[in-house]
Order: C-alpha cells, then sequence, then structure tokens
C-alpha cells in the first residue's frame, strides 16, 4: 500500500517514486502487444516499456462485447520476456483488477477507457496503490480529477484503436491551452477556474505557478505513423503511446481480411512490426528534426499504416473517449 | 561555474529534471543529442531512463564511439541508474552492450519491479555526515567493483554510488530530489577536470 516502510528503511510506492517511473519513460514510445513475441519486437525496437493486453484496441473495437482486464497468465508471460516495464490496463473503477496486477507485479497500471467501464461514476482511488497509474485525459480538469485521485501519470485520451489523430490532437492542445490559461490568471481568479475546470484549487495553484502538470503527460489514442508520433510531441507530448498502429500495420491479410493464429491472436509480420515499430521510436527522439521523420517514413517502404476511421462517422455510442469523466 | 557547459545526454529519460538540477547548482546545463552536441561539453550525465533503449539509440546514431573517446580522455562522466548500466563493464545475467566506462558488473532491477522502488535515506560519507533522500526506481546494484573502483555508498548490502577516476555512477537519482549534493559533486570535478 501507498509509503509503506520496509525493514530496511526503505519507503516504497510514495508518490515520488510513482511519478519518477512515468519521468524515467520520458521521450520514449510504449507499445501495445498481445503476446510475449510482439513484446520481444517491441523491446527490440527500442520501445520504454510495453503496454500488455489481450486484444489491441482496434480489435476490441471491432470485436465488441465487454473488454476486460487481460488474462493474468498472458501478462505474467510477458513480464518474463521483456526486461523492459510492463503496463497492463483496468477497466474504470475496477480496483480489484488493479489489486490483481499490482499483485502480480506488473510496473504500471493504465485505467482505461478502452476497457468497458466497470464503474460509471467513480475512479479507482489510485492513491492507496504502492504500483502507479496513468489515466487519460481530454482536457486539463479531467486531467486534474485523474491526479487528485492519485495517476502518476496522463496521458491523452485521443481515440483509441481509430488510427485517426485528430482526437489526440484536440485532447493535447485543450490541456496544452487551458494551463497556459492558468499561468497567466490573476490569482484572485483561480478558486472561480478551479471550480470551471471541476479539478481542486491546490492542483489548479501549482498549475499556475509551474506552468506544466505535477506528473508527466504522454500521448495517446490514434498514433498510427511516425508524422503523427513527431506531431504529438511537437504540441507537448512527453512520450508517445501505440496502441493499434503498428502491429495492425504489420498485420497478415487475406483478402483483405485479418488473419489469426490457433490461440486467436492476429498474425502480424514480425520484420514488418520492427521496422514500423522502429521508425515510430526514431520520429519520437528526433522529433524536431523533418529529415530524420523522412528516413523514419522511408525505412517503412512495404508497409501500410492501418486504414483508419473518420471520428466524425462514429456514433457516441462507439466512442471510447467519453467514457469516464 | 563560468566556461564550458555540462551536457545531459537527451536521447531518452529524465533529461530535463538533470538540466534543472544542475542549473540550480550553479552550472550551465545543455542536452546532447549528437556528437557535435557533444564536442560543446566539459562533462556528460547520462540520466534515468531505459538502458536497453538508450543502448540502442546511441548505437543506431553513432553515440558510442564519440562517448567513449571523451570520457578515455578525462572528461567527467556521471551515470544515474539507466546512465550506470550503460557505463558499467557488463550486466549481470544479460548480454547487454555497454560503454565500459566503470568497471563494475551491474545487476539490472536488482531490488526488485517497480513496487519494490523507494525512498532511502541513504549514508554518503564522502558528502558530509547528513543522510542523502536517495530515491531508486527499478534500480540496479553493483555486483562486482574493479580494483581501481571506490565504493562511496551502499545499500542492503551493495554498492550504489561509485568513483572511478573522472567517473561516477549512482544508483538513485538525485536529480528527484531537492538535495543538491551530489549534483555539486560532479560540477566540481568538471571544474577541477584538466
Amino acid at each position: 500500500m501507498n509509503g509503506s516502510k520496509n525493514s530496511n528503511g526503505a519507503k516504497t510506492g510514495t508518490v515520488k517514486v510513482k511519478r519518477g517511473l512515468a519521468q524515467m519513460l520520458k521521450g520514449g514510445v510504449i507499445m501495445d502487444v498481445v503476446t510475449p513475441e510482439q513484446a520481444a519486437i517491441a523491446q527490440e525496437a527500442g520501445a520504454v516499456a510495453v503496454m500488455a493486453l489481450e486484444r489491441i484496441p482496434a480489435d476490441i473495437r471491432a470485436m465488441g462485447g465487454v473488454a476486460r482486464m487481460s488474462d493474468l497468465s498472458l501478462v505474467q508471460r510477458i513480464m518474463d520476456t521483456v526486461t523492459i516495464p510492463v503496463m497492463a490496463k483496468v477497466r474504470i473503477g475496477h480496483f480489484v483488477e488493479a489489486q490483481c496486477l499490482e499483485a502480480l507485479g506488473v510496473d504500471f497500471i493504465d485505467e482505461s477507457e478502452v476497457l468497458t467501464p466497470a464503474d460509471d461514476k467513480y475512479h479507482v482511488d489510485k492513491a492507496k496503490f504502492s504500483v502507479p497509474f496513468v489515466c487519460g485525459a481530454r482536457d486539463l480538469g479531467e486531467a486534474l480529477r485523474r491526479v487528485a485521485e492519485g495517476a502518476a501519470m496522463i496521458r491523452s485520451k485521443g481515440e483509441a484503436g481509430s488510427g485517426n489523430i485528430v482526437e489526440a490532437v484536440r485532447h493535447m492542445r485543450a490541456i496544452r491551452d487551458a494551463i497556459a490559461e492558468l499561468s497567466v490568471a490573476p490569482e484572485e481568479e483561480l478558486s472561480a477556474r478551479a471550480r470551471d475546470l471541476g479539478a481542486p484549487l491546490e492542483l489548479v495553484k501549482e498549475i499556475a505557478r509551474n506552468k506544466r502538470l505535477p506528473v508527466v503527460l504522454f500521448c495517446a489514442g490514434g498514433v498510427s505513423t511516425p508524422a503523427d508520433a513527431a506531431l504529438m510531441m511537437l504540441l507537448g507530448a512527453e512520450g508517445i503511446f501505440v496502441g493499434s498502429g503498428i502491429f495492425k500495420a504489420a498485420a497478415i491479410l487475406e483478402n483483405g481480411v485479418a488473419q489469426y493464429d490457433e490461440n486467436g491472436f492476429p498474425k502480424v509480420d514480425p520484420s514488418i512490426a520492427l521496422r514500423y515499430a522502429k521508425a515510430i521510436v526514431d520520429a519520437t527522439l528526433h522529433f524536431e528534426d523533418a529529415a530524420a521523420i523522412v528516413a523514419a517514413s522511408k525505412s517503412l517502404a512495404g508497409a501500410r499504416p492501418m486504414h483508419g476511421i473518420d471520428v466524425r462517422q462514429l456514433p457516441e455510442s462507439q466512442m471510447l473517449s467519453v467514457r469516464g469523466n | 561555474m563560468g566556461g564550458r557547459a555540462i551536457g545531459v545526454l537527451a536521447v531518452q529519460g529524465d533529461v530535463e529534471e538533470h538540466v534543472r538540477a544542475l542549473e540550480r547548482s550553479g552550472a550551465r546545463a545543455i542536452t546532447v543529442k549528437s556528437s557535435s552536441d557533444l564536442e560543446e561539453v566539459a562533462g556528460l550525465v547520462v540520466p534515468g531512463g531505459e538502458s536497453t533503449t538508450v543502448m540502442l539509440l546511441l548505437e543506431r546514431f553513432g553515440l558510442v564511439e564519440p562517448i567513449v573517446e571523451r570520457v578515455r580522455a578525462g572528461m567527467p562522466f556521471w551515470g544515474t541508474c539507466m546512465g550506470m548500466i550503460v557505463a558499467a563493464h557488463d550486466v549481470a545475467g544479460f548480454e547487454q552492450k555497454t560503454l565500459d566506462l566503470l568497471d563494475i558488473t551491474v545487476r539490472r532491477n536488482a531490488f526488485g519491479r517497480q513496487i519494490a522502488s523507494a525512498e532511502v535515506a541513504l549514508a554518503i560519507p564522502a558528502l558530509g555526515a547528513k543522510l542523502f533522500p536517495a530515491i531508486f526506481i527499478r534500480a540496479p546494484w553493483i555486483e562486482r567493483a574493479g580494483p581501481g573502483v571506490e565504493v562511496l555508498a551502499s545499500h542492503d548490502g551493495h554498492g550504489v554510488f561509485v568513483r572511478q577516476g573522472n567517473a561516477i555512477g549512482t544508483s538513485f537519482h538525485p536529480e528527484l530530489t531537492a538535495d543538491r549534493r551530489v549534483h555539486e559533486y560532479f560540477i566540481e570535478m568538471v571544474a577541477t577536470a584538466v
């Protein structure tokens, strides 16, 4: 549990060590993987962490039904395969799924709108856990509510599994613009601003003072090309989550239809996946250098980004980003 | 400190935190992304991050040789956590390429996974009697230190702060605390380097 003291005088699960792990991931790419083989490809490509899950968001979207925490033996096998940190997702508000992942020893929990919410009112009380949490946000108020609950890292929600960057851009700009506004707001306005944001006054004051979130901010939801990754870094993201973008691009299709192996996992071409993953890592690192993004994009020869969805055509019932507030 | 800046390797990790800590300690700090950046600096800090990732990227972007050459020629070097792993002679239990700047064998994630990450009041006699607020995050420890290596601090029976000539390594993250003594120690190394 939070802030416990061990026999050797070491304090584990403190705010500093939880936020600190996110700080170590900055400038990096975190990749969704559904098998130990994909996790090894992600690590070889230079990912700073992997998100272990049963299905990438694009497949969750396609399959429908209830999406839950992944099979824990799969998460365990992925933890046994790579040396980089392993993250896994829980349903919004499902604190028992979170307790399971903490007991299993995952390094980070994503309380994620990509899974079907378990609680339509309350998120997990994350401050109680020793393991750090990352949560999605569409704007500053949502980000600060999650930080107040104990999130150690924030990511844009974007629209997961859409292959469309527009929602992530909207969310990143909304967060950035609101921070800029607070940083020049007269002090006597902060209380009303906190009310309008639906966020605790103490956190709003902290933002006004420091001109930045108190935790690391990554981009997630819709990144599918090296240029997308660089765009989000230039809009202020401190790192990138890639969900469906890599392994959808490397999916083996027959007559345009995805193929699955005997265990139900989508078949991917490992060499295309590796190239694709490396290109996203390179573009994230050299986001300010257009020539490097050109080189990364050219290295994809033969691989096509996922087809993607025009999110304006999605009915609200199929939007993932509206889950949780 | 006037004169040349101290570089913080900006491939991946908590770069900004080191830049800020160096500046607050009175040094000029710049980020290093290329070998031409490296020519501008009088000392190099490799921050916390993911060692697997950073070694791959150092190779992919041709930074391995320039760094090794400069440090072998006397440029002060400080690796924190990932930076110390990258600087080690070898990594216990792994075939991991390293820069081999410190004659040590490190064990990665030695204290355990993230839930074992901790804040520790650490005795570092070289920095005075006051305990240092050391933050360990998925931290390595030093399994073997060669004869030329001085162990400046230990935790749980293993070295966590070492020096060998112009290179130091810490398992923990002084850049995440307000205590500036390790940064000041490194700035002094840079100021007195030939």
